[in-house]
């Protein structure tokens, strides 16, 4: 019916993309098999990494037997390389790396997005000296940030989180500057600056509600990255409890005994793999509503 | 119709929704002579533009052509294959679009799409034919033809120049027909004025059947002999202009006339209420009945026929012999508009400057509003009238000289007025689709200035109250902007503007982007609130007839300067400036039109 009314009337003068509230958009994108195929895997990881502990037979340091030995009855994926069980491991693995992605991608869309909305609707040097800063963090790839902190400080989880939140921020900035830029110069921001509205309210109350839609696709995204940094840093040993069960750590871990043992390296593989997957779908879906491809798809 | 064979003659030409039933634009018929011009005429969402495009076997995306014929000499256009329509368009069927400036590629030299054309479609037997045949089109629609302007890119070229180059490239095949979607739109008067005369010396010189799609039907009355009024998809009124504006037999062709604003005679715009009914939602019987005054029951029954009323005018309506008979234009005599001014003003400008960095768009200006008084700000687009406008609502920064409320100099900034001040001056933006935030509802938007500026006791029984006076009503509270048409979004601002109760009420060009139907319902409404709540007003436009139904005094603008300035009678009557008698000779008017 949406799609009735957009052919039959003639052309606005002008057309505002994206003019949909967010709600509207997220139920839109969830008619994309992209989307809801996301949406369950996402939903699926998540179960796994909070519900997991509670079903896991074994504490994620018991020793059940000897190392790198095949499934049995006492382990249903095999031991790993100190003789604990992979499976529950894997259940108690997850927790870790998925909150602290969340709660770096949290402190990235929160900076990130308010520096962006800021340089965007300043206008002027303060822009600049944002923006050009912002080039500079980005300038550096992520990872090799984050491992110079760690080196520094030492593998904290507050510190992990961090710098992946900091690392991401420039990116989500100019994310964020790039929607609210054409926004900032639309009228009613002019009404509400003839108004005298506070420049505050104006940024929270009239910009950022617009900017939502891309920045939902942006948070899926960095989302889906920072999971993969977290679990690379893990990879490479940087993990807050070196003794602790993580998907990332887990690799490095049973990497030696791949062929021996491989379900101590494919279980957490797949996991992480299955996860950013599945946000990364998710983030795909939100962009192509918002943009209107696959309508008549989305539409039926 | 009489002697010569037509050039183009469509038949029952029915465009759908694509695998539905539902019509956008449905049983056009109309036939088109060599060298005429014959105007579309329709409001926004009429289905005018897509009955245009039909004629290149054309449709937007999500619509169909699904039934009619669309004849050109005895080839019909809507049998052709893919390969055979790429052929003809541009050769035998051309298309100048509404906006010149998207229309030329940015990164070509004009020649070379000029060129373009040609050797697409094989025209002239080598090089130098079809260089000749570019310079002679380049002559024809009176642009250099030198080769150094032939290597210019779009944007060194004006926006007028730009939609003669579009009008070379349509022409330059020696189409048969050629279909021009309101290619005036967005053109200063004047300009408007050498393009339309080009393109009717054209299809004359041709002998081309054009069709002029227009909302504008001062435009289209200038320039077709006969026009076809469509309303929600289909042809209404088809007959001469002259007929048309003097004795039109549709109630709602009457509606359209009576809602354009006139050059000469002073009276009150009247526009039509309601809405058009959209596809899909298009009632059994006749579609003007909802808004129509002289609605019969049998009206309601079924969809009348285009029937013949008089030699070549032929209308959709059971009861046009009544129609016909009725006064010319019901639409009465104006209010008395104050002229004067009328006690101590509260606006004042004393010696204005204005610009963007180094260049000045506003020299000098002086000017006062006093209270109940309406002055119009008239001029062609870059004359720098908004920029003035927004310096007084403290948009624009950059100016120089005073702005005085009640003798008080303003700061140029608005956030470094007085709360007062700010709340005693409000601004009313061109673009309703631009000005209201789409993530807020219509009482969110009302009541901002409530919860800023305070002193309004009960707010939503205020918020109800100021819809209730633009002719909203309550219910559009929790209505978001897109749910509404244009000119219910100018009334939300407009809403939004007065519910602070301003002194002052700056208008910039509220209802340029609006229909005429709602242009008219816009300027009563606004008229009738200054009146009431004695505002004094700026109202700027670049049309002029439209200061004749609002305001008393207007001034005349032209290249950042007052030209002149004065009571509307006089200015219009007598105009004592060079430009503003250049200005009233090329505004098309029902007058020239019908003259």
């Amino acid at each position: 019916m949406a799609v009735t009314s957009d052919i039959a009337v003639t052309p606005e003068p002008e057309v505002i993309t994206a003019r949909r509230p967010a709600g509207a958009l997220l139920r839109s994108s969830l008619r994309l098999w992209r989307t809801r195929i996301g949406v369950a895997l996402v939903v699926l990881l998540v179960v796994v990494a909070l519900f997991g502990p509670f079903f896991a037979p074994h504490g994620p340091t018991d020793f059940v037997g000897a190392p790198n030995t095949g499934p049995s009855d006492a382990a249903r994926f095999g031991t790993d390389h100190i003789g604990q069980d992979v499976w529950s491991r894997f259940l108690w693995g997850g927790r870790e790396v998925l909150g602290m992605a969340v709660a770096a991608t949290a402190i990235g869309l929160i900076l990130g997005g308010l520096i962006g909305l800021v340089a965007a609707y300043s206008r002027n040097i303060l822009d600049d000296v944002l923006m050009r800063a912002m080039d500079v963090i980005l300038a550096f790839p992520q990872i090799m940030l984050a491992l110079v902190a760690i080196a520094t400080v030492g593998p904290k989880t507050w510190l992990l989180v961090l710098t992946v939140g900091l690392t991401t921020m420039p990116r989500v900035a100019r994310v964020a500057r790039g929607a609210a830029q054409p926004i900032v110069e639309r009228d009613f921001v002019a009404a509400a600056e003839a108004l005298g509205v506070p420049r505050l309210r104006i940024l929270v109350g009239e910009v950022m509600p617009n900017t939502l839609s891309p920045l939902l696709v942006e948070v899926n995204l960095r989302l889906t990255y920072s999971i993969g940094l977290i679990a690379g840093l893990a990879f490479l040993g940087f993990a807050p409890n070196p003794n602790g069960a993580d998907w990332g750590f887990m690799i490095q871990e049973n990497r030696l005994a791949l062929v021996q043992q491989p379900w101590g390296v494919v279980l957490p593989v797949v996991a992480i793999a299955l996860l950013t997957i599945g946000t990364g779908l998710v983030g795909d879906g939100i962009a192509r509503a918002a943009v209107g491809i696959d309508r008549s798809r989305g539409g039926e | 119709m009489s002697t010569p064979a037509p050039a183009l003659v469509v038949t029952g030409l029915r465009v759908t929704l694509r695998g539905t039933d539902t019509d956008i634009v449905d049983e056009v018929s109309f036939s088109i002579q060599p060298g005429e011009v014959l105007g579309l005429v329709g409001e926004s969402g009429s289905g005018k533009t897509t009955a245009g495009l039909a004629l290149l076997g054309h449709t937007r995306r999500g619509a169909e052509i699904s039934a009619g014929s669309v004849l050109v000499g005895d080839r019909d256009i809507l049998k052709l294959g893919l390969g055979e329509l790429r052929r003809i368009r541009g050769s035998v069927v051309s298309y100048v679009p509404q906006d010149p400036a998207a229309s030329l590629n940015p990164a070509l030299r004009i020649g070379t799409q000029v060129m373009e054309v040609l050797e697409t479609h094989s025209f002239g037997a080598d090089q130098t034919e079809r260089r000749d045949r570019i310079a002679e089109m380049m002559r024809e629609v009176a642009l250099p033809d030198a080769p150094a302007y032939l290597r210019r890119y779009p944007h060194e070229l004006s926006g007028g120049q730009q939609q003669r180059i579009g009008l070379a490239m349509a022409f330059a095949c020696r189409p048969r027909v050629i279909v021009l979607d309101e290619p005036t739109t967005g053109l200063d008067v004047t300009t408007q004025a050498h393009v339309l005369g080009t393109v009717r010396e054209l299809a004359a010189l041709h002998g081309a059947a054009a069709l002029y799609v227009s909302h504008d039907l001062a435009v289209v009355g200038t320039l077709a002999a006969r026009v076809a009024v469509m309303y929600a998809g289909r042809i209404v009124e088809l007959g001469s202009a002259d007929e048309l504006f003097r004795s039109a037999a549709h109630p709602y062709t009457r509606r359209l006339v009576a809602a354009i604003p006139h050059l000469s005679g002073r009276r009150a715009l009247v526009g039509i209420p309601g809405r058009a009914p959209s596809p899909g939602s298009r009632p059994k019987g006749c579609f003007f009945a909802a808004r129509c005054t002289l609605v019969q029951p049998a009206c309601e029954e079924a969809q009348p026929d285009l029937r013949m009323v008089g030699d070549q005018h032929s209308v959709r309506c059971i009861r046009a012999e009544e129609v016909i008979g009725q006064a010319v234009l019901a639409s009465g005599a104006a209010d008395e508009i104050a002229a004067g001014a009328a006690g101590e003003a509260v606006l004042s400008l004393r010696g204005v400057h204005a610009g963007y960095g180094e260049l000045t768009v506003v020299h000098d200006v002086n000017l006062e509003v006093a209270p109940r008084e309406c002055l119009a700000l008239v001029g062609e687009s870059g004359s720098g009238k908004t920029t003035l406008a927004r310096s007084i609502a403290g948009l624009h920064h950059q100016r120089t000289g005073e702005i005085l409320l009640r003798g008080t100099p303003l700061a140029a900034s608005s956030r470094g007025r007085p709360r007062e001040a700010r709340r005693d001056i409000q601004y009313v933006f061109q673009n309703p689709y631009g000005s209201l935030n789409p993530r807020r509802t219509v009482g969110q938007i009302i009541r901002q200035p409530i919860e800023l500026f305070g002193g309004v006791e009960r707010p939503d029984a205020a918020v109800a109250e100021m819809l209730d006076r633009v002719a909203l009503g309550g219910r559009y509270a929790d209505r978001y902007p897109d749910q509404l048409s244009g000119g219910e979004r100018q009334r939300v601002a407009i809403a939004r503007a007065l519910v602070c109760r301003p002194s002052v009420l700056v208008c910039d060009e509220v209802t340029s982007a609006l229909d005429v139907s709602v242009q008219a319902a816009i300027v009563e409404l606004l008229a009738g609130l200054q009146r009431d709540l004695g505002l004094a007003m700026l109202f700027v436009t670049h049309n002029l007839p439209l200061v004749r139904s609002i305001a008393g005094r207007v001034a005349v603008m032209s290249t950042g300067r007052i030209v002149e300035m004065g009571v509307v009678e006089h200015v219009l009557r007598a105009p004592s400036d060079e430009y503003t008698r250049r200005l009233l000779s090329d505004t098309p008017s029902l007058e020239t039109a019908t003259a």
